[in-house]
Formats: structure tokens, sequence, C-alpha cells
């Protein structure tokens, strides 16, 4: 529809990515001979049953834990739920205190908005300028009645990685448990449970070229979390409902795809991205990259344009074919200007002019070429409409 | 090069097939749809009607596939916000009844939709009203009566600029309402019932008195007189934002005859209450101008005045007293006149201008 669909550049891999075409080949045998319910006595649902628990054991094993260990639940959103509304039922008794951060992704955010009217306390800490949670705030925060700490491994919007390291020395030094939002990180970056001490994980699979209405979480042994979904036996009683055989099948697929070019793709998109962040910083005026430079997701570029509607520069990337984002996918549409942007002290106006590009292996340096040029050519063009943008100028000229 | 034009899109039937002509007629159609307000508990509410939420937004979009144009959704929430709900709290504050309407025409839809349009390339934007838009003889552009009268909606439209104008398309104008559902049906539209909408979409409760106490705080008004003209109290009233002029019912006061409100004075906190004979007047002032199908307002002129929504107007003779300030007297005494309210002038049914009424 747009006038360059022809070639269509895809940059909006943080809020889906394509579907690996191997991953694809893997399900369609789940929906075609061994459509076989995993739950049932005769050989048809072995099959299935057999599918499961290997797409269970490759994804324990790709972050240091049990097979026992790993739900599978309908995508990353229903994990953070699970995560934080079990956790807080379940250790109730000892406390109500949850912590969390202010750039947390909403699953997170208005499900702590949920516990908060059922009568829990949330800490919303602070992060730093460049998005990364302040350690003191952190420890400073934890009470005799915290229960829960939930800090998101990588941001969606800037891309931001967490120490998550340091994070779970601090969970575990007060013997609070430790949750994370893994859906950016999973797959995309190396991590050990045991050695960061987390105790959930939720993770989602179309974030790495899975099938999308499918994602886990992973809670250690010994977590007294209870059942999310009633009705089944299925994950163990505590996640009802007959499983999703072929996107778990699809999963397991993207997951060992995911890991078995760990290295090679980060090298990759890292080029993209910072050939990106050069080139948009050396080409436009007035910008200003957000998130850390070098703490950050390899396929993640987030800039701010001063004087101009991120609305409007999205709609006319579209127009030219480019799909960016200007923040978190999940809004339905409108955009307001981003709790993330807001939250490591962008004002409101420049929050409003961001811009989010997130990159995949597969894309390549012509395309990255092909739209900062189209960038700076409507960049320059909102400006010279923005009153803002004159006011601007003619004041740096007196 | 085809023309490109922005459609603000409803999902319902007169924007739909607003852009369903525009497309026949050949101009390069994109559909918008605008989001100005929300509140999730009102979301449910919203469903069963109202015109700019999410549900809109679904609507608007299975037309917008089917007629196969780009579709996008626009956040105009913040200048909603300033140049509608706060001035609708502070018009009512200073004891006059606003029409938000107006001033989401002039504001938000078109100020800030043109200008955000034009930023994407389009050089016009198109809206489904049943009014016509005219180049007069003299070369202004003015909003007129549509072929159809049953639905009057340029009264609302009075205060858009000749810009605004100039860069606007109103293809369902020039057809009647029933010839629009038909177009609808035979094109195949998926066009989403909707009831009309309710009269102010961001109160959909319709309680605009608990509104305005909830928004205003500790400004909001408290309890005082109603007197009569001459200031005798006749009891206690809820706050003044809880009347407006003309208004009998819900006063109560015993009086033994049907009284009504026949000013608001915000400095006393008092609603002065008078007979029948007192809501009538044979003049009105208004400021805060716009000059429509007329430059510039000289001598007297003898037009049509619509003092409401919904009014049938009544013919007066306008003259300028002041730089912003028009006189209006009319043949007959006209029933509430109401400040806050806009008064539209037409000739030839045509809008002239209008201000807001003093």
């Amino acid at each position: 529809m747009s006038e360059g669909m022809r070639d269509l550049i895809y940059l909006d891999n943080a809020a889906t990515t394509k579907t690996a075409p191997e991953v694809v080949e893997a399900m369609l045998p789940y929906f075609t001979e061994n459509y076989g319910n995993p739950s049932s006595i005769y050989s048809l649902g072995s099959a299935a049953k057999k599918a499961v628990m290997e797409s269970r054991e490759y994804i324990a094993s790709t972050i240091g834990a049990k097979n026992n260990e790993i739900y599978f639940t309908g995508g990353g959103s229903e994990a953070d739920n699970w995560a934080l509304i079990a956790t807080a039922e379940a250790y109730a008794s000892r406390g109500r205190h949850i912590i969390t951060s202010k750039i947390e992704h909403h699953a997170i955010l208005h499900t702590c908005e949920y516990l908060e009217s059922k009568g829990y306390e949330i800490t919303y800490i602070d992060v730093d300028e460049n998005g990364i949670v302040k350690l003191d705030d952190l420890k400073a925060a934890i009470r005799q009645d915290t229960i829960l700490i939930s800090i998101m491994f990588a941001n969606n919007e800037i891309g931001t990685i967490q120490p998550m390291k340091e994070i779970g020395k601090i969970a575990k030094e007060h013997d609070v448990l430790l949750h994370t939002d893994a859906v950016q990180a999973y797959a995309h970056l190396p991590i050990d449970v045991d050695e960061m001490n987390i105790d959930m994980l939720s993770a989602s699979g179309h974030k790495f070229q899975g099938p999308k209405g499918i994602g886990f979480l992973y809670i250690r042994t010994g977590i007294k979390i209870r059942s999310f979904l009633h009705g089944g036996q299925q994950e163990r009683g505590r996640r009802a409902g007959t499983e999703n055989v072929p996107g778990i099948v699809g999963m397991g697929k993207a997951a060992q795809l995911a890991f078995s070019h760990l290295e090679e793709r980060e090298e990759k998109e890292k080029e993209l991205r910072d050939y990106l962040i050069k080139k948009i910083g050396e080409e436009i005026p007035y910008c200003r990259l957000n998130g850390d430079r070098e703490k950050r997701l390899s396929n993640n570029v987030n800039y701010s344009f001063r004087f101009i509607e991120g609305e409007s520069l999205l709609i006319m990337l579209d127009r030219k074919g480019i799909c960016g984002s200007s923040g978190s996918a999940c809004t339905s549409g409108s955009l307001d200007p981003s709790h993330v942007l807001l939250a490591i002290g962008l004002p409101h106006e420049i929050a409003h002019g961001s811009l989010r590009l997130t990159v995949n292996w597969e894309n390549t340096l012509e395309e990255m070429d092909r739209t900062v040029e189209t960038i700076k050519e409507i960049v320059e063009r909102l400006r010279a409409m923005s009153p803002l943008y004159e006011d601007y100028i003619a004041r740096k000229g007196q | 090069m085809k023309k490109k034009v922005v459609v603000g899109m409803s999902g319902g039937v007169d924007s739909s097939v607003a852009a369903y002509l525009l497309k026949e007629q050949g101009y390069e159609v994109i559909g918008v749809t605008m989001q100005i307000w929300q509140d999730e508990q009102e979301l449910e509410k919203e469903e069963n009607g109202g015109c700019c939420g999410l549900s809109a937004v679904e609507d608007a979009r299975r037309v917008a596939q089917y007629l196969q144009i780009p579709y996008y959704v626009m956040n105009f929430k913040e200048e909603f916000r300033e140049k509608v709900m706060n001035y609708f709290v502070e018009e009512y504050l200073h004891g006059r009844t606003p029409n938000p309407c107006i001033a989401c025409n002039r504001y938000v839809k078109w100020e800030s939709l043109l200008q955000r349009s034009i930023a994407i390339g389009a050089d016009y934007i198109a809206t489904g009203h049943y009014a016509r838009i005219r180049q007069l003889p003299g070369g202004r552009y003015a909003i007129c009566k549509s072929a159809t009268d049953q639905k009057d909606q340029t009264y609302a439209l009075y205060n858009l600029t000749q810009y605004q104008l100039a860069h606007t398309l109103m293809p369902v104008g020039e057809y009647r309402k029933e010839e629009i559902r038909g177009l609808a049906e035979r094109a195949g539209l998926p066009v989403a019932q909707k009831p009309d909408s309710q009269e102010i979409c961001f109160i959909p409760d319709n309680d605009y008195a608990g509104f305005i106490d909830r928004e205003a705080g500790e400004r909001a008004p408290g309890p005082g007189d109603f007197v009569t003209s001459s200031g005798e109290i006749l009891g206690r009233h809820k706050g003044i934002t809880h009347y407006t002029v003309g208004q009998r019912k819900g006063l109560q006061l015993s009086m033994g005859h049907p009284v009504f409100v026949t000013r608001i004075c915000p400095d006393t906190n008092e609603v002065v209450i008078g007979e029948g004979e007192d809501v009538f007047s044979d003049e009105l002032f208004c400021d805060r101008i716009n000059y429509m199908g007329m430059e510039d307002l000289q001598g007297t002129k003898r037009v049509l005045a619509k003092i409401r929504y919904g009014h049938k107007g009544a013919y007066g003779a306008i003259e300028k007293v002041g730089e912003d300030r028009i006189r209006c007297r009319f043949e007959e005494p006209v029933r509430a006149v109401t400040p806050g309210q806009a008064v539209v002038f037409y000739e030839n049914e045509c809008v002239l201008g209008g201000g807001t009424i003093l």
C-alpha cells in the first residue's frame, strides 16, 4: 500500500520478528500428522509429548535450568503476570512489598498496579540517564516485608541491559526472590540463572524468530508459586490447558537456531546498529541517542529528534516502506510519550520526537543507508514546518 | 500527480462514505482516526457509542482495509485536553456555558489534524460533515448548509479559518443522509452501526457538574444563593457550574409557578432567577469573532442568527461596536441567550461569521 512496499525495510524486531522458515517447517507436522494431545494414552499423542519434552529440555539447557523448571505459557505477558501475581499470593504471609523499576514493560507495570489495588505495596526504583537501575536505590528499597524484586533483563525501548548479576547478588544477600522479564534478552544474550541468582524468568517466542502466542516462565525449584490457570495437569499442574504443541516445538527450534549463532548474530547486528547510530548522529542535527551506548542490546537504536512529532515521522517512514516504532508496540497504535524516556529524564516534548529502530542480523548496510537518507529527508521536512524549530533557529541567530 | 487527502475516520457511515467518495473521485486517500480522549473506566460505555476511542479505531480500520487505503491512528490527547477539556472547565467556572465541539473542531480536528496531515504530505483533510464549503464571489470561503437540512452541522464549524477551509473537503455535504446510507450499502462498506454520539464525548455519564468538580478540585465553586434580579435571596444552589441560562428543571425552588435561570454571577457565586418573560432578550453582544463569509463588518447587516446548536435561527441586525465586539438586535425577542455559547450569523445559508456570546 505504501509507496515503496516492494523493498520493505523491517526495523521493528523488538516488536516482533519474522518466523524463521526452519521454525515453520519444524512446526508443520504438529498441525498435520502429529496432532495428538500430549496428555493422551495412545501413541499418536506420544509424538507430541516427546516433542514438548525435547523443547523443554533444550530451553532449560540454554539458561542453565532443570527441565522441570520451565513452564510454557501463552507468551511473555502471561509469564510476567503469573510470576508477579502468583508470587504475591504465595508469599503474602511473609510480606506484601514488591520492588520493580520505572522502565519495565507494561506487562509488569500494569500487573503491579493491579497488585496495588489488592493491597500490595510496590516500590518503583529510578534508573540513571542511560536507563540503568540504580543499585544503591535497589538496596535501600529492600525491607523486612519485601518478597520479590522484578527487574527487566534488557529494556524493550532503549535496549539498556541491566547489571543482572549484581542485582541477583543483592537479591540473594537480602533473601528476596528475583524475577526478570527477559523477553528482549532471551536468545539474544547469554543467561545463566544460577550464576545470576535469577529465581524466575519470562521469555517470549516471537522475539527471536519463533512463533507468536508462546513463551515460558522459568521457576526455580523450591519456589512455592501457585498454579495460574486451573483445570488440568499440564505443566506439572501449574498451568492448565492443552499444550500449544506446534508453538512449543517452534519456540524450541527458534531457540536452537538462535543459540547456535548467538555470537555471530550479535556481531552482525552490532555492526548494523553501530553503523546506524553513527550515521544518524552525523547526518541529522539536534538528535540524541537514548539508552546506554555500550550496555545495549545489539539490535537496538533509539533516537530523539528535537522539534518533531515521532508520530508523523513514523507515518512518513511507513509511506516509504520503512517499519520503525516509537517505543512499545503495545499501545494500540496510539502514541503517548514513553514512560521509559520520561524515566531517563527526557523532557516531554523531546520524548515525543523519538524513534526506535531494531535490526535483525539479516538486514543490510544498504538498508541502513536508505533508512538514514529517508529519516534525514523526513526530519528536514517536518522541521521546516515546525514553529518550535523556527523559533529555535531565530533565537540561535541572534 | 494525484492529490492526497487525509480523511478523519470514525468507522461510522458518514466518514466512511467520505473516504469512499474521495477514492472514487481519484484522490490518494489516507484514513486517520484521531484519538482524542480515552479513559479506561469508560471503555465499556464508549463501546456502546462514542466517536473517538478504541472501538472507533477498530471500526475505522476495518473500513480502511475494505477500501484498501492506508490507515493510521494519530494521538491528539494533549491538544484535546488543553484546548477542549480545560477550556470547557474554565468557561463553566466563569459562569458561562461553553460548546466544546466548536473548540474541538477549530483547534483539534482542524488546526492539529490539518497541520499533521500537511506534514505527512497531504494537500487536504476531509470529514464526513453534512456541510458544504463554498468559495464566495469575493474569494472568501464559507461553510454552507448541505443538501440535507435535517442535521445542521454548520453551526459548530463557524470558527474555522480561511486557511483551514481552503484545505478541507466535505464530500458528504453534497448528499442527503439517506443517499449516503444507500451509497454505503451499495459499496458494501462494513460501517459500524452507531447510536448518535452523546452530547459531550468526554462526559459519557452526562454529569457535567460532577466532571467539572473533579477537574477543578479546590477551585470548584461551592453552594451559593439563588437570588432575584433585585437581590432577594430565594434559596441555596449547588454551585454555579450546575446551572445554565434558561434552565427550569432541577432548581428545587417551590415558587408556585415556573421560574428560570436568567443569569449566572461567578463573582458573587449567585444564580439569578426570573419569570418566563425574563429569559427573553432582544439583543446580544459577542466577542472572539471569527469572520468567515464576510471579511469584516461595516455598518449594519441583516442576518439569520443561531444562538445554540439546534436553534432554528432568528433574524436580526448585526453591527460592530468595538474592535472585537458585535451587537445583534433581534427582530423578535429570543429565548435564553446564554453566555459562552456561540452565535453564528448566516446569509443565504452560508456562515458569515460568529462569536462567543457575552
